[in-house]
């Protein structure tokens, strides 16, 4: 690993040997943050501001600025991302090439769509400034690029306006997949829509969960910077604690907290946004085998089978993830050339690992997601086979003449080479 | 701020722009002083000159100096950060080697604070905050010529202090342990390493409050004082 804190000090003085790959943050799920027998350039000390505008909202900074930084900058101006994940401890540059979707995707489109302009150095030394009529090919192949086509130093990015950090809250439960969808159509015009789902319960209570959407509150409020997190994980946990039967007992326990059909309420946008922030290392509740990530997007099916399919699977299974996310993609298009987001149905969640029948399932969830035309989604993938990925993006080889001849990643390597 | 580049001058620096406060910066490269520049002020500060030059260039102090004041119109606190690890087995070969870690770490800072010390002085107030090091506490073997500059620089201040703080001004030693900073980026981490934007938190409590030596964190006042007790025939033969 090399730290980079200067947009100067790329190329390296002293290039190693091996093979480079940009890493920011480290919070993908899978390995397109790694590189075995390669070298990571750590890219956290570019963290600077460079420029603000707050008459159109547009902030230029390093790469490595982690969208946390962002917010305490920005939230007590008046301003908020135009994206967010479900972490704010991600960096610009990750934010890019991943091309991250958050709760506002059916309004907003991805991350990349708010990215003016960026700076793309080249470990040849070459430099550009890309952006959608400068070196547009290579902005296009850089946002959701995976920070495969080089390093980038710099980039724009436009805010949106706020006057409060509250956000107007609104939670449904819903039963089954059918409900769900009609709760999607009826809030399209709300900013933020995200539902929790139950991945364990079965018979009458199957896909039930509960529908959250939100608006920024309206109503001015002094907007003070966010409190450091107090809680962490200091070890992991014994991974046995985590198993069907406590998470079925969490899940029911979730969905009974909220008592009635419906809650509404002014909630604070950490816990909104970043519920999992506010414990640092949670991960470590899986124990120390560690989770797998699965994020599928399902196009729009008549009887939504794909995503009823996957679902099943998962009971069916007992492997049991109590994290799951299901949420309605916009048709506002992505500005990248590899990026995952598509019109349909998206579902995301977590699992224990246990070798002999995790890895097993997520390729049935690979195979279920391939048959009904879906994608998966890199940043969060530990398992897709090359056969799969280049099936889910056949255009992966006209993003290949793109990739810096010097970086390489894990990720890459795994669905490039079929075995 | 001389040295503006290093890693804890930034995180220092940081805190006092979002209070709105005017900066003369001094460091060798441009390109990095100007987005140091830019980053404090789109934080918040007041205004930004930036000045490049080589501190090691002690002939060209008083000018800069008299210029930073100029511009500042007073200054009211003046840090100094600049400073090199270098590599102590070649300090250990060549007394050529061992000679630039003194001139940049102890001399050119010799040179600054004689000129600041007179300014603030005859101002009758301000403060002098002088980034040292733990290692200037004790010499070891694994890096004596550092700490000795660091060492040489900690007795000067503290006669510096003794001078001066009867004018009213507050001369602080500011002595940090490990920090993750590109001068610290080829040691393996630790558990004692710190983050620059922690440490540039404690600097800024230890001006507020006028403490005379501030170790940052604070646990190395611990860890310092049990090295310092060692018996010498004790601590000769140890590997630190």
């Amino acid at each position: 690993m090399v730290p980079v804190h200067w947009t100067t000090d790329f190329p390296l003085a002293k290039p190693p040997a091996t093979k480079l790959l940009p890493v920011g943050a480290g919070r993908s799920y899978g390995d397109v943050c790694l590189l075995e027998d390669g070298t990571l350039i750590q890219t956290l000390g570019m963290d600077r501001l460079l420029h603000f505008d707050p008459q159109t909202g547009v902030l230029r900074c390093e790469a490595g600025l982690m969208l946390a930084q962002i917010l305490d900058f920005a939230v007590p101006r008046g301003f908020f991302l135009p994206v967010t994940p479900g972490t704010k401890y991600v960096t610009v540059g990750g934010a890019i090439a991943n091309d991250i979707h958050g709760k506002n995707h059916h309004i907003a489109g991805t991350f990349g769509r708010h990215v003016l302009r960026f700076e793309l150095v080249r470990s040849d030394g070459s430099r550009f400034v890309c952006s959608p009529t400068e070196n547009p090919d290579w902005f296009a192949a850089t946002i959701g690029g995976m920070g495969l086509t080089g390093l980038i130093t710099w980039a724009e990015v436009r805010l949106r306006p706020i006057v409060s950090r509250k956000i107007n809250y609104q939670g449904d439960k819903f039963v089954g997949i059918d409900e769900f969808v009609a709760l999607s159509k009826a809030s399209t015009h709300v900013e933020y829509t995200v539902s929790w789902i139950d991945c364990v319960a079965t018979g009458k209570n199957f896909a039930r969960g509960i529908f959250m959407q939100g608006d920024h509150s309206t109503i001015p409020e002094p907007r003070p910077v966010s409190k450091e997190p107090k809680l962490m994980l200091p070890v992991d946990l014994p991974g046995f604690l985590l198993n069907k039967f406590s998470i079925g007992l969490f899940n029911t326990l979730y969905y009974n907290k909220q008592l009635g059909p419906r809650k509404t309420g002014l909630v604070d946008y950490e816990p909104f946004f970043y519920p999992l922030d506010s414990v640092l290392h949670w991960n470590r509740m899986y124990g120390k085998n560690g989770l797998l990530q699965f994020q599928c997007v399902i196009p729009w099916e008549a009887d939504q089978t794909g995503i009823t399919q996957i679902l099943k699977a998962i009971t069916a299974s007992g492997l049991a993830s109590f994290l799951a996310v299901i949420k309605v993609f916009g048709d506002v298009p992505s500005p990248g050339m590899m990026s995952f987001p598509a019109p349909g149905i998206t579902l995301a969640l977590d699992f224990p690992i246990r070798p002999e029948v995790s890895f097993d399932l997520l390729d049935r969830l690979a195979r279920i997601t391939l048959d009904h035309g879906g994608r998966m989604y890199a940043a969060k993938d530990a398992r897709m086979t090359a056969e799969q990925f280049q099936a889910f993006y056949p255009q992966w080889q006209e993003f290949s003449r793109y990739i810096d001849p010097a970086f390489d990643s894990a990720f890459w390597r795994r669905v490039t080479t079929r075995g | 701020m001389l040295g503006a580049t290093s890693a804890i001058a930034e995180a220092t620096l940081r805190l006092l722009a979002i209070e709105g406060a005017s900066f003369f910066l001094v460091a060798r490269n441009a390109q990095k002083l100007a987005a140091v520049r830019d980053d404090l002020l789109t934080r918040g500060a007041s205004s930004v000159t930036a000045h490049v030059m080589d501190l090691d260039d002690t002939v060209a102090h008083p000018a800069m100096l008299e210029g930073a004041a100029k511009t500042l119109g007073t200054i009211d606190l003046a840090l100094l950060a600049h400073g090199v690890l270098g590599e102590q087995p070649d300090a250990e070969a060549s007394y050529a080697a061992a000679e630039t870690i003194l001139k940049t770490n102890f001399l050119s800072a010799v040179s600054l604070i004689t000129w600041l010390a007179n300014y603030f002085e005859s101002t009758k107030q301000g403060c002098l905050a002088v980034i040292s090091s733990v290692a200037g506490d004790r010499g070891r073997k694994s890096n004596y010529v550092y700490g000795a500059s660091k060492g040489g620089l900690n007795v000067f201040v503290d006669g510096v202090r003794n001078r001066i703080d009867r004018a009213g001004v507050h001369v602080l030693t500011i002595k940090p342990g490990f920090v993750a900073t590109p001068m610290t980026a080829h040691i393996k981490p630790n558990p004692l390493f710190a983050q620059p934007a922690q440490v540039g938190r404690h600097i800024l409590k230890a001006i507020e409050k006028r403490k005379d030596v501030a170790y940052v964190p604070p646990f190395w006042a611990l860890i310092m004082l049990i090295i310092r007790s060692i018996p010498g025939r004790i601590f000769k033969k140890l590997n630190v």
